[in-house]
């Protein structure tokens, strides 16, 4: 049978693990962000599908499929050409706007660049 | 037989079993029937016969095929064994993996040696997304009109080829999510309107383009924007027939007076639509599949909901 120790126990235990688990979840956000803004191309899909910058920010293109990829801008202001597996590709984004992009080779593959 | 050679065959045995060839296309009576490639086969003769090829991304250097050169080389050496020599070859696109004018080279260097008077070409979107197709162009679009389509006539058959690989954005819609489907473009649609215009209804006509022109599944962009307009221009024709390369498996439909077909790759296969989260190559090629591939019998595509009849002729 529960005591009412055993009980306090048990709910303090939770407590500590659902704080513990909020708080690195937090922490491992907050690394990602302040790391160079990053997009990994993978399974054919852009990740994050969008990312919001600073105006003269540089974001860097990763490509983790065996695919090749391209990240080209739909307004062709940016272009990585050919990212074979492994091959990175930054710019930076002077101007606020939106940009959007896609992969030359899979069109159906779009994401976007959101810079304020 | 030593462990070596049965190694040797049982690689030899799993090439065969993805590594499509092509296919010998025979016309009878304005009526097309494919038969899979193989060395030295007989066809009844009459009419003529010509081989479409497809997907050699030459310049491709991973699982499942680390040598697409060798088999590219392959299939025009099988082209080479046939008995009756075809009259002219059709390599419907991707030609090349990354558009690289070595990869390019490479290609031309090997299917010079295929032995038919000419072969026709349509460009791939891995031939024309580094540069808009102005290498492919320079190469192989000799004699074709506009960014590359053409037509030509051979015993009262009429051949066109239709460019659905460039401008693959601008069709697409903006923003995210767009269809990512082959684009052929006003320009074009405007072209080939004009040039079916004098033929006769009785003409057989024979459409080649890389992308498949009727939709096989959208959610990997296996299909073209305004390709149902294409149709209807050929709608009056009593018998058309559209062969299509992009998705490196066979894949046939029939639709009234429509005969839809894809070939497979020279360089590797891809999962049939739906099986895979992405439509990249199929890596790991089973032995169990040997016979499916072979095309002996067996494609059954049932997409999300909507089922194609899909039939496959063999030897």
């Amino acid at each position: 049978m529960l005591t009412k120790r055993n009980l306090l126990f048990a709910l303090t235990l939770a407590l500590i693990v659902v704080g513990f688990t909020a708080y690195s979840r937090g922490a491992h956000a907050h690394i990602a962000s302040i790391d160079a803004n990053e997009i990994v191309i993978q399974n054919f899909a852009f990740v994050p599908s969008t990312l919001t910058i600073k105006a003269g920010e540089k974001v860097t293109w990763v490509n983790r499929d065996d695919e090749p990829h391209t990240a080209t801008a739909n307004d062709k202001s940016f272009n990585s050409k050919t990212l074979e597996n492994g091959e990175r590709f930054s710019t930076e984004f002077r101007k606020p706007g939106t940009y959007q992009y896609y992969c030359a080779l899979h069109p159906k593959m779009t994401a976007q660049i959101i810079v304020k | 037989m030593s462990e070596q050679d049965q190694m040797k065959r049982r690689s030899f045995l799993k090439c065969m079993a993805w590594g499509g060839t092509g296919l010998v296309w025979a016309m009878n009576g304005g009526v097309l029937s494919a038969n899979e490639l193989l060395a030295g086969s007989k066809r009844k003769a009459a009419g003529f016969s010509f081989v479409q090829i497809s997907d050699s991304h030459i310049g491709f250097n991973k699982d499942p095929n680390h040598d697409v050169t060798k088999t590219l080389q392959e299939a025009v050496d099988k082209i080479n064994a046939l008995e009756e020599q075809p009259a002219f070859v059709i390599h419907t696109g991707d030609i090349t993996h990354l558009a690289t004018p070595a990869q390019f080279d490479t290609a031309a260097q090997i299917l010079k040696s295929a032995r038919a008077s000419q072969i026709y070409y349509v460009p791939g979107e891995h031939d024309v997304f580094t540069d808009d197709g102005k290498l492919y162009l320079e190469r192989f679009g000799r004699g074709t009109q506009g960014q590359g389509w053409q037509s030509f006539d051979y015993n009262g058959v009429h051949f066109i080829g239709l460019i659905n690989v460039l401008n693959l954005k601008q069709g697409s819609g903006t923003g995210l999510g767009g269809s990512g489907f082959g684009q052929l473009g006003q320009e074009q649609l405007a072209w080939l309107q004009k040039d079916v215009k004098g033929l006769s209804g009785s003409t057989p006509i024979v459409v080649f383009a890389h992308i498949p022109l009727w939709t096989i599944y959208p959610d990997w962009s296996w299909g073209t924007d305004e390709s149902e307009q294409a149709l209807s221009y050929l709608k009056r024709f009593g018998s058309v027939t559209v062969l299509n390369g992009h998705i490196h498996q066979v894949m046939q439909k029939v639709e009234g007076n429509v005969t839809f077909h894809t070939a497979r790759s020279t360089a590797y296969p891809q999962p049939a639509p739906g099986t895979a989260p992405a439509p990249g190559p199929i890596k790991d090629v089973p032995a169990d599949k040997l016979r499916s591939t072979l095309g002996l019998t067996d494609i059954n595509y049932i997409a999300k909901g909507s089922q194609l009849a899909v039939v496959d002729d063999t030897l």
